[in-house]
């Protein structure tokens, strides 16, 4: 098969059924299977609602912010080796990362359904922050589940949650952090789904999040291709984003897969090293697995065990990769790489010192492969990296870090 | 007919409502466990096979399954668990696992090696209708059933789908939530179960929350059998191993005892 015969064509998965060619679909307790149709029939009908659509698009120009700032980072372009780099900068939506596009989208979405109480889960705390900023925006119950070792790292974002009226219900089983949070919210989703919207924070879960999640992050790369091309006249040769689950990642790509001429990279977290446990690298270390839901690449033992993971960034600390991205994986749409906890460490300090931006640790992930291997992209080509989040949420955790060392 | 379609036929023409008793495999000694518990009474035993992320489970069903993982339970110790049952019991068992460490062991392979170790049907709790196709062929090849589960929330297209490819019988799950034992019922539990028996041609099994023996008497009229989880795996953990077949024995006998005295429940509402 040939690149273009094999290239997604925009709106063409996932299937009815909720697959992006093997992966994907919805496997969950029988319980939740009328919500899930609640919700994807809600979801068709509002994806051609112009009323909806018009109400969204307020919400993101007045409140969050869109659109985001396009800006040219020439003198850590310089430290990676030379080219035009762009950031798109969803650290300065409010709430401080792309987080808030979904989560106002899933919110709006169940205030149409008529479902008062939202439930989240949270691992940086970013999607925490934005589904209780958009509750409390719209007047809707906030509950968010956070693993205790992420409420620790991420002490400032617990307290922002609680400032905006939500909810923070600290998760102590397995590994404390994103996984076990996803694991409660929806147990809690499995006894109150009458009443309740789950409003994932990923392109995760079974059908249609992957799809719902996807459509609201798309507007990232609809505007960056706007903007690129006012700026420089072209679509970019190379597109940059970290993946955890993988939000901001097929935020910024998915509208540019159209272009066969855009070269699409995906940064895991490397963490420190290979070793199963000590890493969240689906692809390098994962099995076809099934987890929250979907089917993808899932990083567990030789018996199915969900292994835990490690790294720097709480946002990016989870064992399993959204579907679409593991089926852009398979065709070789998108490249997959690692950043190690030092090298996203190191670009974290750099961009700070270079362009006067402190980023996420999630987002440093992406800096840090463009670091190691900018130099040999090229000089003329022009990149795009998903500044993701901006780093404040982080600030504390590393100086920490620094202390001890 | 492998042993759980016979006892649903037994029970049927009996006019009696089964126990189904479900243990945690590898929390504590579950083959003198299983034994104990159909000395007890117990009709038919349920293998949960431990996960790392029971998103279906209430606390005491999951911290049963970190326990069996720390002790280094695995697929294989489930087989041979069964394998031992065999050697002096004929009574039916229903593996009941999460998709996931199936998939990871192979569907063929989790079939031939169920059906080797005596294993008669397999219920895996994220495997909804529209994915049975994964799983089902390869299981009845080698003579096991695919259970499936219905609960309050399936409407009815989905009631008629389970009842289609739910092979020995159907598990009904009594209310919106995890497993775990409550003191009262879902006050519509009765009416909705009369309401789904008379659309399904199966067995219908009942579980979750159900732990007392009024539970027992309010569903044995209205289901073929009972599942009872929680305060097993909850007896079974709250004290030695020695005494953990006893304790899980008791739980089973006061469920059936008729002569127990009888908790309050609040009236169906």
């Amino acid at each position: 098969m040939t690149r273009s015969e094999t290239r997604p064509r925009a709106g063409s998965l996932p299937d009815r059924r909720g697959y992006f060619g093997e992966f994907g679909g919805r496997y969950v307790p029988e319980t939740l299977m009328a919500a899930l149709d609640e919700f994807e029939a809600a979801y068709r009908n509002l994806r051609r609602d112009r009323a909806f659509q018009s109400e969204l698009d307020d919400v993101l120009r007045d409140f969050v912010g869109r659109p985001t700032a396009l800006t040219e980072a020439k003198r850590f372009a310089e430290a990676c080796g030379g080219m035009r780099l762009f950031l798109k900068r969803e650290d300065l939506n409010h709430t401080g990362a792309h987080k808030i596009n979904n989560a106002i989208g899933q919110a709006l979405i169940a205030k149409r359904m008529g479902k008062q109480r939202i439930i989240a889960e949270t691992g940086a705390g970013q999607h925490g922050v934005a589904t209780a900023t958009a509750c409390a925006l719209l007047g809707l119950d906030c509950v968010v589940y956070m693993g205790e070792v992420d409420m620790a790292r991420q002490e400032l974002n617990v307290f922002r949650m609680r400032l905006l009226g939500a909810e923070v219900v600290p998760v102590s089983s397995g590994s404390r952090t994103l996984k076990d949070a996803i694991n409660e919210a929806i147990r809690d989703w499995v006894t109150n789904v009458r009443t309740t919207h789950y409003i994932i924070g990923s392109v995760l879960g079974p059908h249609p999040y992957p799809l719902v999640v996807r459509d609201f992050q798309s507007v990232i790369g609809r505007e960056a291709l706007g903007q690129l091309k006012k700026r420089t006249g072209a679509v970019p040769d190379v597109a940059v984003a970290c993946v955890g689950g993988g939000s901001n990642a097929i935020g910024l790509f998915y509208e540019m897969l159209q272009h066969d001429s855009i070269r699409f990279i995906g940064v895991e977290a490397g963490g420190r090293g290979p070793a199963l446990g000590q890493h969240a690298a689906r692809f390098s270390g994962g099995a076809l697995g099934v987890l929250h839901g979907t089917r993808s690449m899932v990083l567990q033992d030789e018996f199915g065990q969900i292994a835990e993971t490690h790294s720097i960034s709480a946002g990016l600390d989870y064992p399993s990769i959204g579907p679409e991205h593991a089926y852009l994986q398979q065709i070789g749409r998108i490249e997959y790489y690692d950043c190690s906890d030092d090298l996203a460490l190191e670009a974290f300090h750099k961009l700070s010192e270079l362009e006067g931006i402190i980023p996420a640790l999630e987002s440093s992930h992406a800096l840090g492969w463009l670091l190691r291997n900018g130099a040999s992209i090229g000089r003329e080509k022009i990149v795009v990296v998903n500044l993701s989040g901006r780093g404040d949420k982080d600030v504390p955790q590393i100086a920490a870090l620094e202390m001890t060392r | 007919m492998n042993r759980v379609r016979k006892l649903f036929t037994r029970l049927r023409a009996g006019h009696r409502c089964g126990l189904i008793a479900y243990v945690t495999c590898g929390d504590g000694p579950t083959v003198e466990i299983v034994h104990a518990l159909e000395d007890a009474g117990a009709d038919a035993i349920e293998l949960g096979v431990p996960f790392s992320d029971p998103i279906a489970d209430g606390p005491v069903i999951q911290m049963a399954a970190q326990r069996a993982l720390k002790n280094g339970t695995n697929i294989g110790d489930v087989f041979a668990i069964a394998d031992e049952v065999r050697t002096r019991s004929d009574i039916p068992l229903i593996a009941f696992s999460y998709l996931n460490p199936v998939l990871r062991y192979g569907v063929d392979r989790f079939a031939d090696d169920a059906a080797t170790a005596g294993i008669d049907s397999v219920l895996l709790t994220d495997l909804p209708t529209e994915a049975a196709a994964e799983v089902r062929p390869s299981f009845r090849k080698r003579g096991l059933g695919s259970i499936f589960l219905l609960a309050p929330t399936s409407s009815d297209a989905r009631i008629a789908a389970v009842n289609r490819v739910s092979d020995d019988f159907i598990y009904y799950v009594s209310t919106t939530g995890v497993t775990g034992t409550r003191n009262e019922l879902d006050p519509t539990l009765l009416t909705r179960l009369d309401e789904v028996r008379a659309r399904v041609t199966k067995p219908l099994a009942v579980g979750f929350g159900i732990s007392q023996h009024v539970h027992y008497e309010l569903l044995r009229d209205h289901c073929d059998a009972i599942v009872v989880g929680s305060a097993i795996v909850r007896a079974v953990a709250s004290g030695d191993a020695a005494g953990a077949p006893g304790r899980a024995a008791a739980v089973v006998k006061t469920i059936l005892d008729r002569d127990a005295p009888a908790p309050l429940l609040s009236p169906a509402t």
